[in-house]
């Protein structure tokens, strides 16, 4: 039976052309919007994790209580062996010391007297003892003039203030900001390099510098404000159950310069965001199935009324109406899993090209607050393959299920008599 | 001869007409025997269809009983009366009604599929049935391909396919010229002969009632005249 009905299908273009064209749009709709949000959400994962949570990472509890400020005056102390003994207790992940501050940038003019200001968030990473840091902020590619810094006193500053301040490589520059102890302090650094991540709020603003000169700079000898943990490829469980362990095991309630581990996704708005992410994608889903279903069932019932005939003969020759509901059941399964196929297919074929070639989406982040890539790309991942056959195959069915109704609401002699007219 | 094979009593059918009733039959008593080619004629609205359609369970009746090969019409639930048209009933259709997108063979193969009939049984029954209509040449047409005659020769093995007990015919030559309607009787009288399965038709066609052995004359709804006809 289901080869008989496969024959029809395949034999009368109407009754399966229209819903493969419309089901197939729809596949294609959903695997493209799935993958672009799946880029989305690994980009702002991945975006925020390079600059500013890692997948762990581990702080003071007074820090933590006041995160948002980048308070490095509750800092960690003795951080050197603190990451000897968390590589030795995780060698998994990779643990970097980070100093977050934030300061003023003098240009001097040829006086040496201020000539320009400018207010600049600070990053000290450790960019001249290894190489961990350059990748992972993907420097060489960020670096638009200039080069790596390559000794101490050097900084990487970023386009939109060198811009704004007229700043030259080679310059020399003065920081302006307090030490941990809350005195003043200055230091002159050289310009390396300029760089553009492609993230606006750090373009705007930051500068970056080695960690050994932030530390010197701010007071804070062997200190680090933040350590962030990487693990090779983010597992969102994992870094629940190790930062589980690690707060078991270190965090103390009551001295709040006890460590705490957090999650990538218990820092800032992110949960929050991934989960209205995650919502709107079962929205959309969901809205997908239903005007899908509308669309269906208005084509299920032209179709049926074009069939009337067929239904007719069928059911004088001997076939149930049961029977026949269910086999354009069968029918619109058919339909629905050929065109979540066909669908998933040319989706995943945008879905590829928006992945290599992403958007630039930069002139709608000008005044962005977020850590976010300028150029979105979708990500496929083994979901997407799948995702279609929920939308698709449901649609169909659903439309099938009401135009079928209408096989049980006339009765046998009515639909008998359709057929003779 | 099995008496009756198909049992009519007092059968009364009416249809709602806005406030008012059509009465279609009208206390109709019948009887029929296994075996026989009997006609319903009459002129159009005399109520022919309605009481071929009440005996193949496609309709049921306002008043009466309806008794066919020992069951119960009106009792038959929407499942069992399909059944009972599966395995014991074939239909022949004045348009023929054969399923366009499918060859002459799967038209002829539907019934056996409902019947769950394994795959060589299907296609022995099938090659048996279009021989008997004689077209094995055109067992890959589809039914656009083929002309009228053949489109209702086509029906004839659709119906008579799955050896039913009964063939219920609803002016099976009203949309055939003369030498079809000729060849199609002389194929139904010949299986009617040999197979002994029972024809009942609905005509007002001339050229049928030739063939016949019974005729049952319908007017307005009431049985006018009863007769064996041709030696019946």
């Amino acid at each position: 039976m289901l080869k008989f009905l496969a024959k029809g299908l395949v034999r009368d273009r109407s009754r399966s052309f229209f819903p493969i064209l419309i089901i197939a749009a729809g596949v294609m709709l959903t695997v493209i919007f799935y993958s672009w949000l799946n880029g989305y959400i690994n980009m702002l994962i991945e975006d925020n994790a390079r600059f500013d949570t890692g997948h762990v990472k581990i702080v003071t509890r007074a820090y933590n209580e006041l995160i948002d400020q980048k308070p490095y005056d509750l800092a960690m102390m003795n951080v050197g062996h603190r990451i000897e003994t968390l590589s030795r207790d995780y060698p998994q992940i990779q643990w970097q010391p980070r100093i977050y501050f934030g300061g003023i940038l003098d240009v001097p003019d040829e006086n040496k007297e201020t000539l320009k200001q400018g207010k600049v968030a600070g990053l000290g990473v450790n960019l001249l003892n290894s190489n961990f840091e350059r990748d992972i902020l993907n420097l060489e590619q960020a670096i638009k003039q200039g080069k790596m810094p390559s000794k101490l006193g050097e900084i990487l500053i970023s386009r939109d203030i060198a811009e704004k301040l007229g700043i030259q490589i080679n310059d020399e520059v003065t920081m302006f900001g307090s030490t941990m102890y809350g005195s003043i302090t200055m230091q002159n650094f050289i310009v390396s390099g300029i760089v553009v991540f492609g993230v606006q709020i750090l373009d705007k603003g930051a500068v970056i510098i080695d960690i050994s000169d932030v530390r010197k700079f701010l007071d804070m000898e062997d200190s680090a404000s933040e350590i962030l943990g990487f693990i090779p490829k983010y597992n969102e469980a994992a870094t629940y159950q190790i930062s589980a362990e690690f707060n078991e095991q270190n965090s103390d309630p009551t001295e709040e310069f006890s460590e705490i581990m957090i999650p990538l996704k218990d820092q800032g708005q992110m949960a929050f965001m991934i989960n209205v992410i995650d919502q709107r994608m079962g929205m959309f889903i969901f809205i997908f199935i239903f005007v899908m279903s509308l669309v269906l069932w208005n084509s299920g019932l032209m179709n049926g009324i074009r069939r009337y005939g067929e239904i007719g003969v069928r059911l004088a020759i001997g076939e149930s109406k049961g029977h026949i509901y269910r086999s354009l059941i069968l029918e619109s399964i058919i339909i629905g899993i050929t065109a979540t196929i066909i669908g998933t297919g040319i989706g995943l074929i945008f879905a590829f090209m928006l992945q290599h070639y992403g958007i630039n989406i930069s002139s709608f982040m000008k005044d962005a607050e977020v850590i976010m890539n300028s150029t979105m790309r979708a990500q496929i991942t083994p979901s997407c393959y799948v995702i279609g056959f929920i939308p698709g195959v449901f649609a169909s069915i659903i439309g099938a299920c009401f135009a079928g109704i209408g096989i049980y609401r006339r009765n046998t002699a009515q639909l008998f008599k359709e057929l003779e007219t | 001869m099995k008496e009756n094979f198909i049992e009519i009593k007092h059968v009364k059918k009416e249809y709602p007409m806005g406030t008012n009733k059509f009465v279609a039959l009208k206390d109709i008593d019948l009887n029929f025997s296994e075996g026989e080619f009997t006609g319903i004629v009459g002129p159009s609205g005399s109520g022919k269809t309605t009481l071929l359609n009440i005996i193949g369970s496609l309709d049921s009746q306002s008043e009466g009983e309806v008794i066919v090969l020992g069951y119960e019409v009106a009792d038959l639930s929407s499942s069992k009366s399909a059944r009972m048209r599966s395995e014991n009933i074939g239909f022949i259709f004045q348009t023929y009604n054969l399923l366009p997108v499918y060859t002459v063979f799967e038209n002829v193969e539907f019934p056996l599929l409902l019947l769950r009939i394994n795959k060589n049984e299907r296609i022995k029954l099938v090659t048996e049935a279009l021989k008997w209509v004689g077209l094995l040449d055109k067992i890959k047409s589809r039914p656009s391909q083929i002309s009228g005659g053949e489109c209702q020769r086509v029906a004839i093995a659709r119906a008579i396919v799955k050896k039913p007990k009964l063939v219920l015919a609803d002016e099976p030559t009203a949309n055939l010229d003369a030498d079809n309607s000729h060849n199609i009787l002389k194929t139904m009288k010949k299986i009617n002969e040999e197979t002994g399965t029972t024809f009942i038709f609905a005509t007002h066609d001339a050229k049928v009632i030739k063939y016949l052995k019974r005729k049952i004359t319908l007017l307005d709804g009431s049985v006018a005249k009863d007769e064996l006809v041709n030696g019946g």
